[in-house]
């Protein structure tokens, strides 16, 4: 994946925000789908970004792990500083940028193996060496999975309700002990009981994780996020940045008139 | 796994020393990722070069140095100074009868008078009954190109006598000329022939065959239990392997309807006693074999057909048979015929089942009926290249070449009719 | 409403009318032609039945002939060590021993390379190295088996015999009959597997990289025991196809049962005995007959077993992925 330079970095490796976006364009073979962000995103608060569909909300939200990259014709321009540094630069290894940005996906997709593999897998091939045990019940635990499935470890992870899938995904994700995790719609395939397992697991992960959520719900963000980025679609078809600030904020007293047009139905 | 730990509440989990019970390895990882993905870049290549080594191999057999002692010299048959090569059509009959034996220019007489024969046909009568060369020995390409000096020497040694040539084993007359007994003059001509006419009879029986199997299965006939009955059948007889055809063929064909297949029950009798391991006989063992294949691949072909292109038939009142005909099958034909084609690829190459049928082991006529005693390509390949000779394997390398030019051309001809039908559909 | 409006209104309604006392009959109308051209392609379909058939009943028929004949002895043929028609003695072991030989050594070939092809083709090389690649292999897979036993014989042998020594590799060898068995399967066994790894939906990949996976390890701890049961399904075609070789070994491998165990040494697979008896003068009421019969029943019977066995694998465990 292309990277070009913009700005110089500023290091800040333990500062008020786990990550930032500077003048992020991403460009899939020469049409640019996301246009010029700037989204700085605070410490052990959880994040949503809303928008209508097709203005580049999962696009920005896989560029802050670097899973646009396979997608061959993916680049990007700017920089997302993690840590204290650009995660574009040539030398940073996106193995290792993944390791701790963590990601929970649309559809549920645990792996084909049983429910302790499932939460294993991450943690040993990334080298670690204390009690695995310990670490499954304990991820399963912060998942709110580990009463339903504590007797059936052995389970095929594709057992599991649609819900529990999805929490099974979490608890594998945590296992790794990322320090942010991504959400991509995490549950819209889920029926409105399990959503609600989701959004109140999240505000159980917020004291210990950094969460960006991305939904298309904006009930759901107004409920669970602490602040909210708005993103819409220009003319080129190109996402931008509307808006972005604390979510009680953002729902009821919008700066931008599109952002309130959006938040009070008149499109999306 | 029995442990219960303390259920404490999430929040006192905190994200201090969380990273230390991870074990740094992206390195090691790393540098296993290239060395497998180098394994599988390496595998896929040791495929190619195979294929190079086989392709290598085969034209390294077909051309070389020959050492050819002959019965008589050619030189010694110069007339009047003029070379054996350019002497006229006369004195070439006179030489022939000066030096073979009378009842053996009688026989040749008798088979083409030479007045009627060209200077050409009378020059190897030449060649073949007074100079009678022979294959002392023989040499490969890389040989004759890389290591001349040594061959010279080698031939000077140990067949003083003989001339040395380079010698293509491929060539136009390969292709025209039957099958002899000595490999100088020994050509496919019967073998690609009994190929051609085993293929004819296998297309035109089996075509129809298949294709109407397969408008059955995909048509009619679907989700009743004979149709998945039949489907599994075929699918299992596709994994058969083809010598058990052979076998069948030969218990059925050549056995137990051998009236029909040696054309007795039409009242033909065969001079040359093929006893029912005919043409005929072949080419309904190949139906069998090729059938499956042919069934499944048009089956693909007109499932790939749309739905809806049925349902506009049927809406318009159409009977399934009008519909198959007018709709589904001209859209599937591309894709039946290319099916087609690779079946006959696969049946022209089919070495086993021919064998056990009864295939000739030396026949120099061509076929003139499906009642004649038969042979093929392939066959004709295995047993040069049984015989201990070694001109023999440069013979079985030329004959090897025609075969696979004959299968490029087929492949060839079915990828270009692919690509012209997927362009023709926008 | 004007007169040309009334007049056509007026012999509208006739016609209906006249319609309505005229009854349409909608009933079944007999079509000969429909059920002949149906029947007909019903008789192609079962065509396929009575080959089935008349593989059964012919190689059975042939076989008991053999196994009634009073020379035969049944326990003899299946645990007899000695195949010589001429002394009467008709133990299958040597037979069955080069077929598995001959097959274990393609496979050992085939396996490896067609899984290393397969995971290369599927995941690691961009769209133009494969469309130069695939067939490129598929070139491999059209080859007539007889040039691949000219090959194993005139090349493949003597690279053998000057690797290990003239007096320890036999011209005729079950090795490079085996050798270059396995590089006719090895298009089979990686187009096969290709599609099963293709068939692993991306999702799961995805998976994989979130945890900070490398390609390697996605590729082969999630990917490939993703599509495990057409992995196998392909490994068994394989192995029928190899058991079922004959032109390769008929030629390379060598001529006359031997038992051995030495892949250096020529020995004769079921396969090859076929071919070599029924080539030669056959005379229908011969013992040698019946026997070749019985083997055929045999390598029947073993591949219809493998085939079956890999369609039930992919039937029972294929793969659910969501």
């Amino acid at each position: 994946m292309k990277v070009t330079h913009s700005q110089s970095i500023t290091a800040s490796p333990n500062g008020k925000y786990a990550i930032e976006a500077r003048h992020l364009n991403i460009y899939y073979h020469d049409f640019m789908a996301v246009k010029d962000v700037n989204l700085s995103i605070e410490r052990q608060k959880i994040t949503a970004i809303i928008g209508p569909s097709g203005c580049g909300k999962s696009t920005v939200l896989r560029s802050f792990n670097r899973m646009n990259e396979l997608v061959p014709t993916a680049y990007a321009n700017g920089e997302v500083i993690f840590r204290g540094q650009n995660i574009y630069e040539p030398e940073i290894d996106p193995v290792e940028v993944r390791r701790r940005i963590g990601m929970v996906f649309q559809k549920p997709n645990p792996f084909p193996k049983s429910i302790y593999e499932n939460v294993a897998w991450g943690a040993r091939i990334n080298g670690f060496k204390g009690n695995m045990d310990e670490l499954v019940e304990e991820s399963l635990l912060q998942a709110a999975l580990w009463d339903e499935v504590k007797d059936k470890l052995h389970q095929n992870g594709l057992s599991l309700s649609g819900g529990q899938q999805q929490r099974l995904c979490i608890a594998r994700a945590i296992a790794i002990k990322p320090e942010i995790i991504l959400m991509d719609e995490p549950a819209s395939a889920l029926d409105p009981i399990a959503t609600l397992k989701i959004e109140e697991l999240m505000h159980d992960l917020v004291v210990n994780y950094t969460i960006i959520i991305v939904t298309h719900n904006m009930q759901q963000a107004a409920r669970v996020s602490d602040f909210t980025a708005f993103f819409m679609m220009n003319e080129e078809r190109a996402g931008f940045l509307v808006e972005y600030g604390p979510t009680n904020q953002l729902f009821t007293n919008p700066r931008n008139k599109h952002t309130e047009d959006y938040i009070t139905g008149r499109f999306g | 796994m029995s442990r219960i730990i303390n259920h404490y509440s999430p929040s006192q989990i905190r994200s201090n020393g969380r990273q230390e019970q991870f074990e740094s390895n992206l390195p090691v990882r790393h540098r296993r990722a290239k060395s497998w993905h180098l394994i599988f870049q390496i595998s896929t290549v040791i495929g190619i070069v195979v294929l190079m080594a086989l392709l290598y191999n085969i034209i390294n057999q077909a051309f070389g140095y020959v050492a050819f002692e002959s019965k008589v010299d050619p030189d010694s048959l110069a007339v009047d100074g003029i070379s054996l090569e350019n002497l006229a059509k006369e004195e070439l009959i006179r030489i022939i009868q000066d030096k073979v034996t009378a009842s053996r220019f009688r026989t040749l007489e008798k088979g083409k008078p030479f007045a009627a024969r060209s200077r050409e046909e009378v020059y190897s009568v030449v060649i073949q009954e007074v100079v009678k060369p022979k294959v002392a020995n023989s040499w490969s390409l890389f040989d004759s190109l890389f290591r001349r000096k040594t061959i010279l020497a080698q031939s000077a040694e140990k067949f003083p006598q003989a001339r040395l040539e380079f010698h293509s084993w491929i060539g136009w007359d390969t292709v025209t000329t039957p099958q002899s007994s000595n490999p100088l003059n020994a050509g496919v001509r019967t073998a690609i022939l009994g190929s051609l006419w085993t293929i004819a009879i296998t297309i035109l029986i089996a075509f129809p065959i298949g294709v109407g199997a397969a408008i059955y299965l995909e048509e009619y006939a679907t989700q009743t239990w004979i149709s998945r009955i039949i489907q599994t059948n075929i699918n299992n007889l596709a994994g058969v392997p083809s010598i058990i055809y052979g076998m069948l063929g030969l218990a059925i064909f050549v056995r137990a309807f051998n009236l029909f297949t040696s054309g007795a029950a039409f009242g033909y009798t065969d001079p040359t006693n093929a006893n029912g391991r005919t043409i005929l006989s072949a080419g309904l063992t190949l139906v069998l074999l090729i059938l499956p294949l042919l069934i499944i691949n048009s089956q693909e072909a007109i499932r790939a057909v749309p739905s809806s292109l049925r349902q506009a038939s049927f809406g318009l009142g159409a009977t399934k048979w009008q519909t198959v005909w007018y709709h589904v099958l001209p859209n599937a034909i591309p894709g039946i015929l290319t099916g087609s084609i690779l079946a006959i690829s696969r049946a022209i190459g089919e070495t086993a089942p021919l064998v056990v049928i009864g295939a000739s082991t030396f026949i120099t006529f061509d076929p003139d009926s499906l009642f004649s005693k038969f042979t093929s390509l392939p066959i004709q390949i295995y047993q040069w290249t049984s015989r201990p000779q070694a001109e023999f394997r440069n013979l079985a390398a030329a004959a090897i070449i025609i075969l696979l030019i004959l299968l490029l051309g087929l492949n060839a001809s079915a990828i270009l009719l692919r690509n012209r039908f997927n362009q023709r559909v926008p | 409403m004007t007169n040309q409006t009334n007049t056509i209104i007026q012999s509208y309604m006739k016609m209906r009318k006249g319609a309505a006392e005229k009854p349409i009959d909608l009933r079944k109308r007999p079509r000969p032609a429909e059920k002949l051209i149906q029947g007909f392609l019903f008789a192609c379909g079962a065509l396929s039945i009575l080959t089935t058939l008349g593989i059964v009943y012919e190689l059975g028929k042939e076989a008991m002939l053999f196994f009634r004949n009073p020379d035969v002895n049944l326990f003899e043929f299946f645990t007899g060590t000695k195949w010589q028609p001429q002394i009467l003695e008709f133990g299958i072991l040597p037979l069955l021993n080069a077929t598995l030989m001959t097959s274990a050594v393609a496979m050992l070939i085939a396996i490896p390379l067609g899984f290393s092809v397969a995971i290369y083709l599927s995941e690691y090389a961009s769209p133009k190295a494969r469309s130069i690649l695939k067939p490129t292999l598929e070139v491999l897979a059209g080859i007539p088996t007889v040039v691949y036993g000219y090959f194993a014989l005139t090349f493949m042998t003597p690279m053998l015999r000057s690797i290990f020594g003239q007096n320890i590799v036999q011209i005729y060898n079950t090795a490079s009959a085996g050798l270059v068995m396995g590089i006719l399967i090895l298009p089979l066994i990686s187009s096969m597997s290709e599609d099963a790894l293709s068939a692993v939906p991306r999702s799961l990949r995805e998976a994989a990289y979130g945890l900070g996976a490398t390609k390697l390890e996605t590729v082969l701890k999630i990917v490939f025991p993703a599509a495990l049961s057409g992995i196998a399904a392909a490994v068994i075609v394989g192995i029928s196809r190899a058991v079922g070789e004959t032109m390769i070994v008929a030629i390379a491998a060598g001529a006359g049962p031997n038992f051995t165990f030495n892949p250096f040494r020529s020995a004769e697979t079921m396969t090859g005995h076929i071919v070599r008896i029924s080539g030669g003068d056959l005379s229908y009421a011969s013992i040698d007959y019946n026997s070749i019969f019985a083997i055929g029943l045999m390598l029947f019977l073993i591949t219809l077993g493998l085939n079956i066995v890999s369609q039930r694998i992919v039937r029972r465990f294929r793969e659910v992925y969501e």
